[in-house]
């Protein structure tokens, strides 16, 4: 029996496609996601995160076992900062990637993916037996994420006085409590804009007054090709447990200094590290028609096959198809890619492919 | 649905086929087709001149969610294609039945077009489908 979050009547009710996404019934589209995806792009979109899992950490030791549990360091945060982070197994293997907030008084919030909840918190509760701090699952709340040029400015006009107040001073990726709504101004489109968590039945009035305000429904669809185009991995399709964030293109997340800074994963990571010609991530642009799909085979000219893609789809924004690929050993800049027993031509480029709602790319 | 002829027929595999009264016919995709491949994004459509047999794959329409062939509901010559779907393939999402239409063929042997389905007979599949 798939759960439905506190905003299903609202997907049902504008016409979303339903579909079922890690045990939860989500809406895929309410009628084009490449409509969506260009209205997040050019104006405002609003996605409901419900399904994601909030947890607050409270205890004088929680900032201790957030720098041991975490590849990335909280100490990096003052008061407000959020931080994008992995959390890793003992072999240097990817549990998840998530989002930590730094709150007052030592208190921290996390947000991690939907689909990895159990062993998620399974994982940290064991880990957090050595260290005098309280984890709390925030099931009750809801999480609504609203993102384009137009959004932080919608959101303004539903919000009260002194949440408008609160949110307008926020810088990116801060976020802060005003009451019992949480705003951070993060995201996960390559767009500015917010993600409120709130009380479910707030949630429900949120989202109406938003729509109302002109802000459109965004489906799954569209949010897997808007943060494709922003260059953000998809947890359990461009890395898992047996990837490490060095070989996820994520290397930037791991904090190598204070270097007497323990972390679960560390060694193997070390090891990892200084090694030549191991596996790597990599952008591929379509040069030609046709769309690049997860599990499509890499190849040099030759046709050997060099490593496979992780994420492909269509880019609304480019107008062809990107993607990003697992590869092994020396990768030229023109390389091909088989789609149905044909090998394409690709260009390799650095992610990301589209910034500030403008392709990073043009035309071969 | 806007622009739907009348006297359609219908492939199992959802191309639908339309006789235009001249000894050629019209194939398109129906909009049961395009609401389950969602976003058109690219289409191929068949050479005009080639030649195709009943069932064949003769054109590929690509969406956002995957690559699916489209077979010739009935075996001849291709006449003429719809150049329009190249930069706009979303027309055969919204149009299915009347702008979004793929390809014109010669009838090369009438007797295939009783072995489609009539209207009321791919309405029964399509809902067959759904269960």
């Amino acid at each position: 029996m798939p759960k439905r979050t506190p905003l299903y009547e609202q997907h049902t009710a504008m016409g979303g496609r339903m579909v079922d996404f890690a045990g939860w019934e989500m809406p895929l589209h309410y009628g084009s996601q490449l409509a969506e995806h260009r209205q997040v792009r050019e104006d405002a979109g609003m996605f409901d995160v419900s399904h994601m899992t909030i947890v607050d950490l409270k205890g004088g030791g929680a900032q201790a076992f957030l720098r041991y549990l975490l590849a990335n360091d909280v100490d990096r945060l003052e008061d407000g900062r959020a931080l994008y982070s992995c959390m890793l197994n003992d072999a240097g293997g990817i549990i998840d990637d998530l989002i930590v907030y730094a709150g007052k008084d030592g208190e921290f919030r996390v947000v991690v993916n939907a689909a990895t909840r159990d062993k998620d918190l399974a994982w940290m509760t064991r880990q957090a037996e050595r260290f005098s701090v309280n984890l709390t699952e925030r099931e009750e709340l809801a999480m609504i994420a609203v993102q384009g040029p137009q959004a932080r400015e919608r959101v303004h006009g539903v919000l009260t006085q002194p949440e408008r107040s609160a949110a307008s001073e926020l810088k990116p990726f801060y976020g802060m409590a005003v009451g019992e709504l949480f705003i951070g101004r993060t995201g996960y489109t390559g767009e500015d804009g917010y993600e409120l968590m709130l009380p479910a039945d707030r949630a429900v009035v949120l989202w109406r007054s938003l729509n109302e305000a002109g802000v459109a429904p965004i489906g799954l669809g569209a949010r897997d090709t808007l943060r494709l185009e922003a260059g953000m991995a998809l947890y359990g399709t461009d890395m898992d447990e047996t990837t490490s964030p060095i070989e996820s293109g994520l290397g930037w997340t791991v904090a190598w200094e204070p270097e007497d800074r323990d972390f679960i994963g560390k060694g193997p990571l070390l090891a990892q590290r200084g090694r030549v010609g191991g596996k790597q991530m990599v952008g591929l642009l379509m040069e030609g028609r046709g769309v690049l799909r997860h599990d499509q085979a890499v190849c040099s000219v030759d046709g050997s096959v060099v490593g496979t893609i992780t994420s492909g789809a269509f880019s609304p924004v480019l107008g062809r198809a990107i993607a990003m690929a697992r590869v092994e050993g020396d990768v030229s800049s023109a390389c091909r890619v088989r789609i149905r027993d044909q090998l394409q031509p690709v260009r390799v480029v650095k992610p990301p492919f589209v910034r500030f709602g403008k392709p990073c790319y043009k035309e071969a | 649905m806007n622009n739907k002829p009348e006297n359609l027929r219908y492939t199992r595999s959802h191309e639908w086929v339309e006789d235009l009264g001249d000894g050629s016919a019209r194939v398109g995709i129906s909009d049961h087709a395009q609401e389950l491949l969602g976003d058109l994004v690219y289409i191929e459509l068949p050479e005009v001149g080639s030649v195709h047999h009943q069932g064949d794959a003769c054109a590929v329409v690509e969406s956002v969610k995957a690559a699916s062939d489209v077979y010739a509901p009935l075996s001849g010559e291709v006449l003429a294609v719809n150049e329009a779907l190249v930069d706009s393939p979303e027309m055969a999402n919204t149009d299915p039945f009347g702008d979004g239409w793929l390809f014109t063929l010669a009838i090369s042997d009438s007797g295939e077009e009783s072995e489609l389905l009539s209207e009321t007979d791919y309405e029964e599949l399509v809902a067959a489908e759904a269960h």
